[in-house]
């Protein structure tokens, strides 16, 4: 790196100053493109389900399957350890665990691999990276979809009705896609660059998982509720479970959801802007 | 149809023009520790603790480049080329000579901000074998995202499989996973879709010209029906014979740069001269960058 000077991992050079189009513009420009071919990383998002479960025959209801078989054994357990009645904590535990493990949880160790695991494609044609961001979305939300099946049968179960304010998820889980693409590309070019961040990634969701009231409730810790606002998963998770149990989100809970959204959005934009040119060699 | 980006990129038919002024392109290379943050991180950490000790005491040696960083391949080298409309053009030269690598800048996959590199017109290349295709997917299916790539609509798509079909001739192997197909098949259906719909520049590896004696035949015929409608044709090849019948110009690279550029019979003859001379290339090995 004689000329640039400006970082090590550039990935060239030229004699005369590097010049280059304006970065964060060409990123822009990038995600509008991929925006564009929609239907392109739709069919690609499908298609990596389809081929998943290719060759089974209940294909992905195997993850329902999964899902409930986990929820029904680990509300039994739980329900006795914490001496709580499962009619009260079954509801919760099954929202809790789908809206974390099959949505933010596993679309943070998904983002990881959003540019290494189409290293061929990205090598060899010519297509806005966004597409591939896109792609990882919608294949986390056919998953998420799937498993959305498993809660709401307990709750039919259960009979319970959240109400009306079940559609104040609506908005929230618009904001989870937002973030979706966010942390695809911010964490999709960390990753391509760095092999070591995906087991990184998933040591820390590990840790958010204890500390985050999933299995437990928010009013265990009850004269220390507030500190939960310091884990902004918490917030993230609030917006879409609240609704779905029945109840409005707090403000202060929408606020840091919307704060943190933020800073993912432009943390994306300025990692994907930086790594765009480069992608290409580091996949 | 209006979502189409394939479309947003045509220019008026003979306007294409690729312009690649003084363009040097290092490969970073990383292995081992160079893929990690961690070593990353502590590199950095120790450097800095060098540095001020070196304040300190003064007139310590520090060695270059830290172990573990990138090593960086020069695989171009203050490369200009300007090609107008109309022109087909040839890429020789030893394997990783930069010959592919150059292809894709003009494929707008390497570098594609620089401003040392203007392409105008709407591009199709053919890089690889697989061309992007996912090898656990059927023909069809491959053939269904490339339509969606080109932003085409179902209907359209339609017409695309029928093309390709018709071209490819895989009969049963078109529902079957395109990782179950040999070379040659592969070839075939690669061909047949980047071919399906004519670009304004058409850029291909040496690859294309695998296949059978029969297929050969078929894919000149197409490819010479796609020349003719295309504005410009850049092709690699050690066939020297089929850069002699496709091309115009050539380009003979050498380590990275350009060595000579001309109409094809001035720059062939110096190329077969300096291969008949002392050593002729034995048995190259792999290129690198593919």
């Amino acid at each position: 790196m004689v000329s640039s000077g400006s970082s090590e991992h550039t990935g060239f050079t030229a004699p005369s100053a590097p010049r280059t189009r304006s970065r964060i513009v060409m990123a822009c420009k990038d995600i509008a493109d991929g925006f564009r071919l929609w239907r392109l990383a739709a069919t690609l998002g499908w298609l990596d389900i389809r081929l998943q479960f290719s060759g089974s025959t209940l294909g992905p209801f195997w993850l329902t399957l999964t899902t409930a078989v986990m929820i029904g054994s680990m509300g039994l357990i739980y329900s006795q350890l914490f001496h709580l009645v499962l009619k009260d904590y079954l509801p919760y535990l099954s929202i809790s665990i789908i809206l974390w493990q099959t949505g933010l949880a596993a679309l943070i160790l998904e983002s990881c691999s959003t540019f290494t695991r189409a290293t061929e494609t990205l090598r060899s044609v010519n297509m806005p990276y966004t597409v591939q961001a896109l792609r990882t979305m919608m294949r986390c939300g056919i998953v998420f979809s799937y498993n959305l099946v498993v809660p709401v049968t307990v709750f039919l179960i259960f009979g319970i009705w959240p109400g009306s304010d079940v559609v104040l998820a609506l908005p929230a889980l618009l904001l989870w896609l937002v973030d979706s693409v966010a942390l695809c590309l911010l964490l999709g070019c960390a990753c391509a660059r760095f092999r070591d961040v995906p087991p990184i990634v998933g040591s820390i969701m590990q840790i958010i998982f204890y500390i985050t009231p999933i299995i437990w409730e928010p009013k265990q810790v009850a004269d220390h509720a507030w500190l939960l606002y310091f884990n902004p998963f918490y917030s993230l998770l609030e917006i879409v479970r609240r609704p779905f149990l029945g109840q409005a989100p707090t403000g202060a809970a929408w606020l840091i959801s919307g704060g943190i959204s933020l800073v993912f959005c432009l943390l994306a934009l300025f990692v994907f802007s930086r790594s765009r040119s480069k992608l290409a060699f580091w996949v | 149809m209006s979502g189409s980006l394939f479309d947003a990129r045509r220019v008026p038919a003979g306007t294409s023009t690729i312009s690649i002024r003084n363009l040097s392109l290092e490969f970073p290379i990383f292995h081992g520790g160079a893929r990690s943050l961690k070593k990353m991180l502590f590199r950095q950490g120790k450097a800095a603790l060098t540095s001020s000790r070196s304040l300190r005491t003064g007139g310590e040696v520090r060695t270059g480049r830290p172990d573990g960083g990138p090593v960086y391949v020069q695989a171009l080298e203050d490369v200009s080329v300007e090609i107008r409309s109309g022109e087909r053009v040839g890429l020789i030269g030893h394997n990783g000579a930069g010959k592919s690598t150059l292809l894709r800048v003009m494929a707008g996959i390497y570098m594609p901000d620089s401003l040392n590199v203007a392409i105008r017109g709407q591009v199709a290349a053919l890089l690889d074998v697989n061309s992007g295709m996912n090898p656990e997917l059927t023909g069809r299916e491959n053939i269904t995202l490339m339509g969606r790539h080109k932003g085409l609509n179902t209907t359209q798509i339609r017409q695309l499989e029928q093309d390709v079909e018709s071209f490819a001739q895989l009969d049963t192997f078109l529902d079957l996973p395109v990782r179950l197909y040999s070379s040659g098949m592969i070839v075939r259906l690669g061909f047949g879709l980047a071919t399906a719909i004519t670009p304004q520049i058409l850029l291909m590896d040496e690859w294309f010209m695998a296949g059978d004696f029969h297929f050969r035949e078929r894919a000149e015929q197409r490819l010479s029906s796609v020349v003719n409608s295309t504005d410009i044709l850049v092709i690699t090849s050690h066939a020297l014979d089929v850069l002699e019948t496709w091309c115009t110009r050539l380009i003979w690279m050498e380590g990275g740069r350009i060595r000579m550029d001309g109409p094809t019979a001035d720059v062939m003859a110096a190329y077969r001269e300096e291969m008949q001379a002392p050593e002729p290339e034995a048995a190259p090995p792999a290129e690198p960058a593919g």
